[in-house]
């Protein structure tokens, strides 16, 4: 991966880099949006011929609105939108209004890469907010890199990739993963665990750093581990197996429509997870829509956001976002961080005082958005983010009420050593 | 693995491994029965299957919203409700669709293969339309959930019964028809030999419809009966046509005893895999059996003899 090079490049930003920021950041404070855009005239903001007028500045959302990850991604680009209005709303990025085109990644991953190509080539967006599944992550990774693009990418993932071009506003796995073991084994006094995940990278890589957390740092044991092919609809064999095995705590990183097959047959099987520990890292808010609040209550979720978080961002964006996408839609993890994307961007580019793709790439470590409705957020060298890690416990009524959360921001750690 | 259990221990979990493979069973039998009449029948493979269950799952969830509103009182009943409707609706949908799509395209087997994909993706983004992109959570009246503690350690599910005694009744049903009833013999005599059926008299367009509406009918029931176990998303259809066609093309095409056989072996075989081996890795093996069986036997376990 070329993108270590850089790294030690971002860790020193000029004193010329700084000085503008801290200029912008008070300009910001001061101008109405035109006085603003005259202070910062689009031939400055703007070398590389991006998408950038007096008055606007056009950005990308890019996401699955069609096929099979419809489901997952709809959230994301309802809290993209709902940003975008919001920042508008606030006098815009350096005084120009945001317009975003919005392109169908249609859950197909060469689609994902093709628009794109078209969002950076033809529209010279400049930057994209878009892509949920690592999958599709991957199609795009090389256009962003070749037409040096910036894509903000929402999703806990299972880290293991670092790029100038993209700022990943998820968790990546040990950020989410370690926090939740350790409180586990001191809260509830595991000593045994069964991981279980759906059959690819995600939930594979996940489970292999839960495992080597658990073995080498926990010292505690790993009953089982067991992965079913996606979509997999028959959990029956691997509840008895388990019955047998009485692990303390199952550890499931199943996703889609597996889920709820898994949690409805768990119920059915008598296994009363108010009694029996399970913790998850695979399931929000949006996925008990469809599994049920009855058939999963009590199960553990180790995530970042929960939408019954108690502060005052919180208390803001949860009736602004039901206010813009109906009473009914729920907040999850993944919907929260895909709300940071704009944030985020508008924060570089006043800080960069610049548009420049190179400028934002470099001004992204530090910038911090004390907005956030998880509470406080800062980009890291490494272009994911300092965050809390939060242990929530699913109600009935859908909804996690909070059990935990670490006192310090968790470290991104995208290359964790003696994980891999 | 086996060794620190006792004997009793290794007894219940027997007990309840033998239960989820009949429940698999039932499952597989439910899903592939619609899919098997209309393929044995007409020849028409029909790709869209998986979401007339869905139309089903959806119906299901329309009546449980139905009932928590206007009956509140017989909330505890709505699933036969629901049941019934889900037949009424998809088996419609169906009877629309051959008359629309499919009857044009009999003598063209490859073009019905497209032509029900087309389908199928229609359908879903109709779903979509129509019900909204996320999954939605159908609410099950409370006797239907939990299990019966038939020992300390033996759980029966009570969902899982009411799978089994639903796919028994539906099997019978239909056996009783295809082998008891006028229909049932006019099916059969298409079955064997289309135009000399219709030589003797046979109207062999209206036995067609009636076959695809009711196997989409059935369909519906099948999907009403697994939001119970599964998910209820626009795109879940998809999650059981696989497996409803492995069923199917197993059992031989044109033989209810084997699609009963055919779905037997592979949920016995699947979950018993899956108990010592791991999930995807009893999918390997389950697969690479049928595919072994499949090559000595290219007709499937059980084929009607029919001059061709």
């Amino acid at each position: 991966m070329s993108s270590r090079k850089w790294t030690t490049d971002l860790r020193n930003p000029t004193r010329r880099e700084l000085l503008a920021g801290a200029a912008a950041l008070s300009a910001t404070a001061m101008l109405s949006p035109q006085a603003l855009a005259q202070q910062f005239p689009t031939a400055k903001v703007n070398t590389t011929g991006l998408a950038v007028t007096d008055s606007e500045v056009t950005v990308g959302i890019l996401h699955s609105v069609t096929g099979t990850m419809a489901i997952s991604e709809t959230g994301s680009v309802e809290a993209e939108k709902l940003a975008i209005e919001q920042i508008n709303s606030q006098g815009g990025v350096l005084g120009r209004k945001i317009k975003f085109i919005q392109e169908d990644g249609a859950s197909d991953w060469p689609t994902f890469a093709e628009k794109a190509k078209k969002l950076l080539v033809n529209d010279k967006c400049a930057s994209v907010m878009g892509c949920w599944t690592s999958a599709s992550r991957k199609a795009v990774l090389p256009v962003f890199e070749q037409y040096n693009g910036m894509l903000y990418y929402p999703t806990f993932y299972e880290g293991l990739e670092q790029s100038k071009n993209v700022i990943y506003t998820g968790q990546e796995a040990t950020q989410q993963i370690l926090a939740g073991l350790n409180w586990v084994q001191k809260e509830k006094g595991a000593k045994t665990f069964y991981l279980l995940g759906s059959d690819y990278i995600w939930p594979r890589t996940s489970n292999k750093i839960a495992r080597k957390h658990i073995e080498n740092v926990l010292k505690l044991k790993v009953l089982g581990e067991e992965y079913f092919p996606l979509g997999n609809t028959q959990f029956n064999s691997v509840i008895n197996k388990m019955k047998l095995a009485k692990p303390d705590v199952i550890y499931a990183i199943i996703v889609g429509g597996s889920n709820v097959a898994f949690y409805k047959q768990l119920k059915a099987a008598g296994i009363d997870l108010t009694k029996q520990t399970l913790m998850t890292i695979s399931v929000t808010e949006d996925e008990i829509d469809g599994i049920g609040g009855e058939n999963i209550v009590g199960a553990y979720a180790c995530m970042k956001y929960f939408e019954s978080l108690d502060n005052p961002n919180n208390k803001a964006f949860v009736p602004a976002f039901h206010k813009m996408w109906g009473e009914k839609t729920v907040i999850g993890d993944v919907t929260q961080a895909a709300y940071l994307g704009p944030w985020l961007w508008k924060l570089t580019a006043e800080k960069a005082g610049s548009f420049d793709i190179d400028k934002i790439a470099a001004a992204s470590p530090g910038v911090e958005f004390t907005g956030a409705p998880e509470g406080y957020v800062r980009i890291h060298e490494n272009h994911h983010l300092w965050s809390k890690t939060r242990v929530g416990r699913a109600r009935t009524d859908g909804q996690y009420d909070l059990v935990y959360e670490t006192a310090e921001l968790m470290e991104p750690d995208p290359f964790p050593k003696g994980y891999q | 693995m086996l060794g620190d259990y006792s004997i009793g221990d290794l007894a219940s979990i027997l007990v309840m491994q033998g239960f989820a493979g009949l429940i698999l069973f039932s499952v597989y039998l439910l899903m592939a029965l619609g899919l098997a009449i209309i393929f044995g029948q007409m020849g028409v493979i029909n790709m869209a299957h998986g979401e007339f269950m869905i139309l089903g799952a959806y119906m299901t969830y329309f009546c449980s919203h139905l009932f928590e509103t206007y009956l509140p009182g017989l909330y505890g009943g709505y699933f036969f409700v629901a049941m019934v409707v889900a037949f009424i609706v998809s088996g419609t949908a169906g009877l629309l669709v051959e008359w629309l799509l499919i009857r044009h395209l009999y003598s063209r087997p490859l073009d019905t293969l497209l032509a029900t994909w087309g389908l199928s993706l229609i359908m879903q983004q109709a779903f979509r339309s129509g019900f909204g992109a996320r999954e939605v959570g159908v609410e099950l009246p409370p006797w239907m959930m939990g299990s019966l503690h038939a020992s300390s350690t033996i759980e029966v599910q009570i969902n899982g019964l009411f799978v089994m005694g639903l796919t028994l009744l539906i099997t019978a049903a239909v056996a009783l028809m295809l082998y008891r009833s006028r229909w049932g013999l006019q099916v059969r005599a298409v079955m064997a030999n289309r135009t000399m059926s219709g030589a003797v008299g046979i109207d062999t367009r209206r036995i067609d419809r009636l076959t695809f509406g009711l196997g989409c009918g059935i369909a519906g029931i099948a999907g009403s009966a697994f939001t119970m176990i599964g998910s209820t998303g626009p795109t879940a259809g998809q999650l059981y046509i696989v497996d409803t066609f492995l069923v199917v093309v197993f059992g031989g095409a044109q033989s209810l005893l084997g699609t009963i056989a055919s779905a037997l072996t592979i949920s016995q075989s699947q979950s018993t895999l899956e108990f010592f081996l791991t999930g995807s890795m009893a999918k390997v093996l389950t697969l690479l059996i049928v595919i072994g069986v499949l090559m000595l036997r290219p007709q499937g376990l059980f084929a009607l003899k029919v001059r061709r």
